[in-house]
């Protein structure tokens, strides 16, 4: 995947002598002294990333953390103070108006939180309503949005006014606005923050389907962590105007930067994050398929092991416990794949620990995890999985 | 101590001066002021009095409703009653021409005082000034400048009856949100486009607020210009106060009280962004009213507020 969004040492300082504080911040000064020596505000600090095309890039952060001013760096509604911005290679912040204009008409659109629709316009005239700043033809805009409200479900109002839609149409009405010009980035401030839960988890699906047909790049702003989790390819956690983290839900989640990622993860629902895979436990006992049922019986009962694995090299094969191998032996059958247990499939690395909750919780074993190829991951007990919820230490 | 600091002789010598160098100015402004109010007023008066009631009454039905048009129609019938028809409409065409000349110069600078701190700093204090300065002073300058008749009297009226224009206009478009304003950027908007496409639509109700308190005011002005000959109801009014003829006063108030009203509720209507009951439901459902009778008034189109 090629970087669409390159961003390199952007600042964004808000107050009277904003070359003062950037001094003063490379001098190491932190943001109280700032303020307290030049009544400067820090809005942004230090913020360098990339983004890559295609994905969903989550900035994630609690109010007043500078993800909604990053955002507007991006498009320079508002202007960084340093640093730059580069998208496809060109550098945004030392374009002239013409080009930003330009830029903004044919690569970037905005999705904001507050929806931010032009209440004399009906439904398709918002839709349209970038194309015909762009100065297209007036039907072909309109045939566009109309493609576009179709996209998120609101052909059948396109003569309405957005009054008279509720939050999360007058919110579909904003995607639609922002994808009928078919921007290559799509920037999206809160988007779905002020929706009920239920229309924002639905919105939120219906962003993930649209994305998977498309090679759009969404920049995705939110203070809300299961949302974060729930649409990011990637997340930026950024508190107090810097980005302390970026990487996918698990790898922060697994290796947070420092305490108040941490902090910050702990609420996370993360039987819709962590998949089998990454809780599975070696198993204790493993055999070889071509060993034999009596051997394989003696090692168990010498290990007190209940149960044993048998794979060939890294591949699962099948789990016999010592009552099955015995019963085998009984009706003088001396290999291990007479003795397999034949209950639950094994589970797939990629289910989340919501899935297996109830095939771990019912089967009578610890159950193996494999991969693609029947790959062994290892097995999982109800006391590994209860372990694992009970959240990282 | 009798020294008194002389405000009163510096604006004299202000007026004095300001007659004296840009005269030719004042002779255009007269001109074209003139022209506006002439066109206006022989023209609507030469709209017979039946087609005048029948246009208000479409109007009425249109954008308000069947009881203001009934209320309307039977007003006008009471000012042709009383007759003050002539001096009524004067009045009205004295309003519109005065209305749109202050539109015309109120709407822009407000505007450009949205748009610009500085020219809202200059402009503020001299709103705060024409409002609160007592309507009769401008008689004094404008009849100076214009002489007497209905010019001056328009011009009085235009400079009294502004303000709200500036000032509704100005807060119209301060008060569109941020996010509108950075949508309509963000979708690459041009600064030009900005204004016409997001601004001053958005900010459209604020304007029309203004544009029916411009209206308002300048109603009540023409009434106190008819004092340096601006004519219509005012003359009426003026005419009781001299003899002091209660009668001839009450019927001349209840005329502009009548013109008012009319004004005021079909200027109203006029703020609203969205799209009303066409003009072919309004004039189908006045006349479901007449044939079923007054059960079916729920059905009448909803007003918006």
């Amino acid at each position: 995947m090629t970087d669409k969004i390159v961003v390199e040492n952007l600042y964004k300082i808000f107050g009277p002598t904003p070359k003062d504080a950037l001094e003063l911040i490379q001098q190491g000064l932190n943001k109280d002294e700032i303020f307290e020596r030049t009544g400067n505000t820090i809005g942004v600090q230090d913020a360098s990333f990339t983004i890559k095309e295609g994905e969903i890039f989550v900035v994630m952060g609690l109010s007043g953390s500078g993800k909604s001013t990053l955002l507007r760096m991006l498009n320079r509604l508002i202007e960084p103070t340093s640093g730059s911005v580069r998208i496809d290679g060109h550098d945004v912040t030392h374009m002239s108006t013409k080009e930003l204009v330009a830029l903004r008409r044919k690569d970037m659109a905005m999705v904001f939180q507050t929806f931010a629709l032009l209440p004399h316009r009906s439904v398709l005239q918002n839709a349209a309503f970038g194309l015909e700043i762009a100065g297209n033809d007036k039907s072909e805009s309109e045939d566009r949005a109309l493609k576009a409200l179709d996209l998120v479900g609101l052909k059948a109002n396109a003569n309405s006014f957005p009054d008279e839609l509720s939050g999360g149409m007058q919110q579909r009405v904003g995607l639609a606005r922002a994808l009928a010009a078919e921007p290559s980035v799509m920037l999206m401030d809160e988007a779905f923050s002020a929706l009920d839960p239920l229309i924002r988890t639905q919105m939120q699906d219906e962003l993930l389907e649209l994305q998977e047909h498309s090679e759009r790049t969404v920049v995705f702003i939110t203070h809300d962590l299961n949302e974060a989790m729930r649409v990011g390819d990637r997340i930026a956690m950024m508190e107090g105007g810097r980005i302390l983290q970026v990487g996918t839900g698990r790898e922060i989640l697994r290796e947070p930067a420092n305490e108040y990622v941490e902090a910050f993860f702990r609420d996370v629902d993360i039987t819709g994050i962590f998949i089998a895979g990454d809780i599975a436990e070696d198993a204790t006992m493993t055999f070889a398929p071509d060993e034999a049922a009596d051997k394989a019986l003696k090692a168990l009962q010498d290990r007190e092991q209940p149960f044993g694995y048998v794979l060939a090299k890294d591949r699962f094969h099948g789990v016999v416990s010592q009552d099955s191998l015995k019963h085998a032996l009984e009706n003088n059958k001396g290999g291990l794949s007479d003795a397999y247990l034949n209950g639950r499939p094994p589970l797939k690395a990629q289910m989340t620990l919501r899935e297996i909750l109830e095939p771990v919780a019912n089967a009578g074993y610890p159950l193996p995890v494999v991969g693609r190829r029947q790959r062994f991951y290892g097995v999982i007990s109800r006391s590994t999985l209860l372990e694992a919820l009970r959240k990282e230490d | 101590m009798d020294y008194r600091i002389p405000v009163g002789d510096w604006i004299e010598a202000a007026v004095e001066f300001l007659l004296n160098t840009i005269q030719p100015f004042f002779d255009g402004v007269t001109l074209v002021v003139g022209w506006l109010v002439d066109q206006l007023e022989s023209g609507m008066l030469g709209i017979p009095e039946w087609l005048f009631i029948a246009i208000i009454a479409l109007l009425g039905l249109w954008r308000v409703g069947w009881r203001f048009t009934l209320f309307a129609v039977i007003s006008m019938g009471l000012v042709i009653g009383m007759g003050l028809w002539a001096e009524t409409v004067v009045t009205v065409a004295l309003v519109i021409a005065a209305s749109v000349v202050a539109l015309a110069i109120g709407i822009p600078m407000g505007i450009l005082a949205a748009k610009s701190d500085i020219a809202l700093a200059i402009i503020r204090p001299v709103l705060d000034l024409m409002q609160t300065m007592p309507p009769f002073v401008y008689l004094i300058p404008a009849a100076m400048f214009f002489g007497l008749g209905k010019v001056p009297g328009t011009i009085a009226t235009i400079i009294f009856a502004m303000p709200p224009a500036v000032r509704l206009t100005n807060l119209g478009i301060r008060q569109v949100g941020r996010e509108m304003v950075e949508a309509g950027l963000a979708f690459g908007c041009t600064r030009g486009q900005l204004l016409a496409k997001v601004q001053i639509p958005v900010a459209m109700p604020s304007i029309m607020a203004g544009v029916n308190q411009v209206i308002m005011l300048a109603l009540s002005m023409v009434v106190i210009a008819s004092m340096i000959g601006a004519g219509g109801l005012g003359n009426v009014v003026l005419r009781g106060i001299q003899r002091l003829d209660i009668g001839l006063g009450f019927e001349g108030g209840l005329g502009v009280v009548i013109a008012a009203i009319i004004l005021d509720r079909l200027t109203q209507t006029f703020g609203h962004h969205r799209k009303q009951a066409g003009v072919l439901e309004r004039l189908k459902g006045a006349a479901q009213w007449f044939t079923r009778g007054s059960g079916e008034t729920k059905d009448k189109p909803a007003q918006h507020k």
